[in-house]
């Protein structure tokens, strides 16, 4: 008979947990970037709503994963994935932040028009959130390579970001009536900028999962 | 002539570099294999002992590692048709050399078992017993010992009224603390330790582990148990035996966290069999 096949349960359980937040997460990213480019602010609405639902779910897997190491006392692999669980849902919440912070911007420039396109913000949305998933990808099928491409893709993000910083202090240079709205859109770049960082920790977390290593890698 | 001893004794000590920091080793096993007969219980033991920290053998039950265990004060020898090949130095003399004094290897590697066994005397003469065969009379230097022995082994405080009476009066705990102040009373260096708390309950158990956690400051410490969350608690050093053999050894928190091989990963996180 096999051993512990209620815990494996657990945790393939948990697994599902925080698959199932990280959707709702992804959602709320694609969204709040929507609502700013197409200057929504009912779906911007939803986004900051939306955000108590993310707060539950973390409460909720952080629980199990203490309940669990409590009357589990997991060793190993084991340990190293109910680890990996918290850190992946925490980078997740403070993603879930970001986005509601992204569509508060919405809310503020909702009458406004907007000074420019939104080229660098949306390039650098399109890349963190394929990070986010394929950290995620990287955590289902435990692969530490995949993870570690995840946490290298941060660069680009970075470069983008210092691009379109530079790009929007030049339009404040050039016409200071722009400094309220380009100064919220630096925000956003931030935040995105942020939130790749968190696909980075997601990526760190998974080499940390497969492989015992702690490292920083971007 | 002084510093000549200084050379010696520490010569005498294994002494291998790691990170920068010098790693004495109490003891070094090389080459170890064991037979029952026919039947070989140790395949090819290479191991290295430190001095004063506590090394923790876990694996299932018929690994080897209580056999194992019992090699390094030779109890095995009582056993008829034990053959044992390979070397096992402590500081570097090998105690299957032909001119060891058995007795006087077992005063410097003592051992502790599974249920504590005090004689049927008193807590006094338990703990005086072995300094009184290896000659002590004098009965303030007993005096001396008994206590020393008694607070060494977290038990003085709660026995120091009652040392004159019966020891099987004792709670298991309490029997076991003073099995190892017993063993302490005759000043080893080493002190083999054969699952030493499973016959105990949570608390009494909590209590031998913190007992150990302060001895392993003044002796080299080898355990085996059967509870990995205790190996895990009070070890510095990890060995996971299976089939004879030894798989893995090396730092408990790395062995707990990130062991090397699949097979120790399988038992400590119970997918074993």
């Amino acid at each position: 008979m096999a051993t512990r096949q209620s815990f494996d349960k657990a945790l393939a359980e948990l697994q599902q947990d925080v698959l199932r937040m990280a959707s709702v997460v992804e959602k709320s990213t694609y969204n709040a970037v929507k609502s700013l480019a197409t200057q929504d602010p009912i779906l911007a609405g939803e986004v900051i709503e939306g955000d108590d639902i993310v707060d539950e779910q973390r409460h909720q897997i952080e629980d199990k994963i203490i309940k669990i190491i409590a009357t589990q006392q997991p060793m190993a692999k084991d340990l190293r994935i109910l680890i990996t669980g918290i850190r992946i849902v925490m980078s997740l919440e403070r993603m879930a932040d970001h986005s509601v912070d992204i569509a508060r911007v919405t809310m503020c420039l909702a009458d406004q028009k907007l000074i420019k396109p939104l080229v660098g913000i949306t390039a650098m949305a399109k890349l963190a959130q394929q990070m986010v998933k394929d950290g995620l990808d990287a955590y289902v099928h435990n692969d530490p390579e995949k993870a570690r491409e995840v946490c290298e893709a941060d660069d680009e993000v970075d470069h983008i970001y210092h691009q379109t910083f530079k790009h929007l202090v030049a339009h404040m240079k050039r016409d200071p009536e722009t400094i309220g709205q380009a100064t919220y859109l630096l925000f956003v770049a931030r935040f995105l900028e942020r939130i790749a960082d968190h696909a980075t920790n997601i990526g760190e977390a998974v080499v940390y999962q497969a492989t015992g290593e702690l490292k920083e890698l971007n | 002539m002084r510093l000549n001893i200084f050379l010696t004794f520490n010569l005498s000590l294994l002494i291998s570099q790691t990170g920068g920091n010098a790693v004495a080793y109490k003891i070094t096993v090389r080459d170890l294999n064991l037979f029952y007969r026919d039947l070989q219980a140790l395949t090819n033991i290479n191991l290295d002992i430190e001095e004063k920290k506590v090394t923790a053998l876990i694996g299932p039950s018929g690994c080897g590692k209580s056999t194992f265990l019992r090699t390094l004060n030779r109890m095995n020898d009582l056993i008829e048709g034990v053959r044992v090949e390979g070397q096992v130095l402590l500081d570097g003399q090998d105690l299957y050399g032909p001119e060891v004094d058995v007795v006087a290897l077992r005063k410097r590697v003592g051992m502790v078992f599974q249920r504590p066994n005090p004689f049927p005397m008193t807590v006094y003469d338990n703990v005086a017993y072995g300094p009184r065969i290896h000659g002590q009379k004098d009965r303030r230097v007993l005096d001396e010992i008994v206590e020393n022995s008694l607070k060494s082994a977290a038990l003085w405080g709660e026995v120091k009224d009652r040392l004159h009476k019966t020891a099987l009066g004792l709670s298991g705990g309490q029997q076991q603390r003073l099995c190892i102040a017993r063993l302490l009373a005759v000043e080893p260096e080493v002190l083999l330790m054969d699952e030493p708390t499973s016959a105990l309950d949570p608390i009494s158990t909590l209590k031998v582990e913190e007992l150990i956690r302060d001895l392993k400051n003044n002796y080299t410490i080898v355990i085996v148990t059967h509870n990995m969350q205790q190996a895990a608690r009070v070890s510095d050093s990890t060995a996971f035996f299976l089939n004879g053999e030894l798989i893995e050894f090396g730092n408990t928190e790395l062995i707990f966290t990130s062991p090397r091989d699949k097979r120790t990963e399988d038992y400590i996180t119970g997918r074993f069999g």
